[in-house]
Order: C-alpha cells, then sequence, then structure tokens
C-alpha cells in the first residue's frame, strides 16, 4: 500500500490536473459561443453566393464553361485539403478529420488514383506524413493567427486554385468537420474543385435576367470566390466544433479528475485510521505488559 | 416606394433594409437600383455605394471591396468582401 505521503502528493497532483481541465472547459465554453455566433453570421453570403452561382451553372454549360467548373476533363489526381486545429485538448476532433481524409484517400488509392494532401494547421501533419509519406504536397500554417478568418481562407484558396490551374491536380476535395452542436461535430467531406452544383440547385426562375458583363464573365468571377467562401465557412465550423469538442472533453475530465480524487481520499482516510490503531494497539500492548 | 437593400460580407449581414435608391458602381459603368428594377446581375468594382434613404436626400456612401449586384423581385442584394 502507498504511504500517506504519497498519497498525499497524488491527491495534489490530481486536484492540480483537474484545475487546469476545469478552466481549459470555461474557456472553450466562451470561446464556442463567439466561433457560433461568428459561424451563424457568415451563413447569409455563402447562402446567396451557392443560389447564384447554382443559377449561372445552369445557363453556362459546354467549350465555354469556366475550368473551375467544368473540371480538368479527368480524375485521376485528387487533392485532399485537411483543415485541422493547431491546438490538441479538445477530444476526438482532430482525430476524426484525418480519420475520414484517410479513408477517402485509401478508398482513391484503391480504385488506381493519385492521391496528393494540403494541410491546414498543425495537428494531424503527423499521423497523415506517417500514413502516406510524400503525399503532403503543401501545407497552410495557422499557428500564428489567433482565429482563422477570411484572409486566411483567400490565402488558402488561391494556393490551391494556383495548383489547380498548374495542373497539379483534377479534383479537389476539402476534409473539416461541421459543427452540429456542443456535442456533436461531424467529419465532412466535400468537393470544392470542379464547383459541385448542388442537385435541387433553384432553376431559373423564367424572368429575364440581364447580365453585365456576361454570364460567363460573372461567373468566372465569382468561381474563385464561392471557392475561398467554402474554405472559410469550413474554418468557422471547424473553430465552433473545436471548441464544442474540447469543451465535451474537458467536462469529461473534470469529472473524472473528481472520481479520482474521491477514490483517493479514501484510501488516504483508510490508511491513515490503520496507522493510528497499529499505534494505539502498540501503546495498550506495551502498557499491558507492565 | 422603397426598396430591399442587402449588403452581405463573408463576415456578417452588414445592412438589410428598405431604402430609396442605391447607386452601384458597376464594372461597366454607376448604375442606380429603385424599386421594380428589371432582373439584374452584375459585378462591381472596388468603389462606393450610394445609399439614398429617400427622394433627394443626402446619399450614404459605403466603401465595397470585391462586390457582385444582383437585382430581383425581393430587391437589391450586393455581395462584398469587404465593405465599409
Amino acid at each position: 500500500m502507498a504511504s500517506l505521503k504519497e498519497l498525499k502528493l497524488r491527491i495534489a497532483s490530481v486536484k492540480s490536473t483537474q484545475k487546469i481541465t476545469k478552466a481549459k472547459q470555461m474557456v472553450a465554453a466562451a470561446k464556442l459561443r463567439k466561433a457560433q455566433a461568428a459561424a451563424e453570421a457568415a451563413r447569409p453570403y455563402a447562402e446567396r453566393l451557392e443560389g447564384v452561382v447554382a443559377s449561372l451553372a445552369g445557363k453556362v454549360t459546354g467549350d465555354s464553361a469556366p475550368r473551375l467548373l467544368a473540371g480538368t476533363g479527368k480524375d485521376n489526381v485528387h487533392l485532399l485539403l485537411v483543415a485541422n486545429g493547431d491546438k490538441g485538448l479538445s477530444g476526438a476532433f482532430n482525430a476524426n478529420i484525418v480519420k475520414a481524409a484517410v479513408a477517402k484517400a485509401r478508398a482513391l488509392i484503391a480504385e488506381g488514383k493519385t492521391v496528393k494532401f494540403y494541410l491546414v494547421g498543425r495537428k494531424g501533419r503527423a499521423v497523415i506524413a506517417r500514413t502516406f509519406p510524400g503525399k503532403i504536397v503543401g501545407q497552410y500554417d495557422t499557428t500564428e493567427v489567433r482565429t482563422p478568418g477570411f484572409t486566411e481562407a483567400q490565402a488558402i484558396a488561391q494556393d490551391v486554385s494556383s495548383r489547380f490551374f498548374a495542373g497539379e491536380f483534377d479534383v479537389a476535395h476539402l476534409f473539416y468537420s461541421a459543427f452540429k452542436s456542443a456535442l456533436a461535430q461531424e467529419p465532412t467531406e466535400q468537393q470544392i474543385i470542379p464547383v459541385a452544383i448542388p442537385a435541387d440547385a433553384p432553376a431559373s426562375t423564367g424572368a429575364a435576367v440581364e447580365y453585365e458583363p456576361d454570364e460567363e464573365a460573372i461567373l468566372a468571377d465569382l468561381l474563385p470566390r464561392n471557392i475561398t467562401i467554402q474554405v472559410f465557412k469550413a474554418l468557422l465550423e471547424n473553430q465552433a466544433s473545436e471548441q464544442g469538442a474540447s469543451m465535451t472533453a474537458m467536462d469529461n475530465a473534470t469529472r473524472n479528475a473528481g472520481d479520482l480524487i474521491n477514490r483517493l481520499t479514501i484510501e488516504y482516510n483508510r490508511s491513515r485510521q490503520a496507522a493510528i490503531t497499529t499505534e494505539l494497539v502498540e501503546i495498550i500492548s506495551g502498557a499491558e505488559a507492565l | 416606394m422603397t426598396l430591399h437593400f442587402e449588403l452581405v460580407t463573408p463576415e456578417r449581414l452588414v445592412l438589410s433594409e428598405d431604402v430609396y435608391m442605391v447607386v452601384v458602381p458597376g464594372t461597366e459603368g454607376e448604375f442606380g437600383v429603385l424599386e421594380g428594377h428589371a432582373p439584374f446581375m452584375s459585378t462591381v468594382k472596388d468603389g462606393t455605394l450610394k445609399v439614398y434613404d429617400r427622394d433627394g436626400a443626402e446619399p450614404r456612401a459605403i466603401h465595397v471591396e470585391g462586390g457582385f449586384a444582383e437585382v430581383s423581385e425581393s430587391g437589391l442584394t450586393v455581395l462584398a468582401e469587404r465593405a465599409g
């Protein structure tokens, strides 16, 4: 049995761990509210842009369609754009995104396709580098930025698009964690190049719409912006998910630490009592011997 | 006689209100939008939006960058990467 002193030290150490997890939980709860509000505020723009792109894409077809919409005509090389967080202490948040990306990569390789990775954020880099050595073609570092925002999304989208136009890949998929609630975050895959047009795209309203300059020019202007906004949305969803996952994980950790403290305290009290009893027995038997 | 006008950036919905007229700096020239304007889509160059609350009123100027304007039955929507 551990000595009294050891138990005491152990309890103190678990208590300080609990303080850390408790603090992290409260920080995550506060940040979650902010991240959630940011994700909601970004929704109107994304929705409207998506609607416009969908209605235009229906009108522009054939050879005149921009390459971002039509694709390269091949689908041999796939780029997996994996958006992760920079910090741990958030449960399975990063692991789930990486797992989804790795599963997709395995499926694509099994089909005989070439897979490349482009990573955002610090987490997950090691796992992917180990599983698919030499497949990481680029990464975007967000460690210096407090909350990745539109500027970062623009830089990422520009980098990825220029790689597309340089012919480095044919199809790009984006992996991030969609925020459902503080308890549920869902790793999500989305094709961003060529732009996937939702099947339920609103058909043209019939009203004659005038375009200035023309449909192709507007679409060519909007498509790169659409990619930026998809990346931006993914970054925001990721932030909300990360805080949600972190809050849940830290809540669990705090509770576990509490249980552990209770158990250790009981053990400590028992050993203390046992020690006292032994001492008493020794004194009494000593006195009786006289 | 009011035009529903919305100005949206990726970060938030900047404005959503009923105004009299908005003058938009389109890539092929400025255009004013009043209520009942025909459906219309245009790219917007970096410049200043002029919002007239009432007929003859002094316009409010809003600087926009990287924009796109859409006029439909429900009014005018300007999507801009930066506004303010």
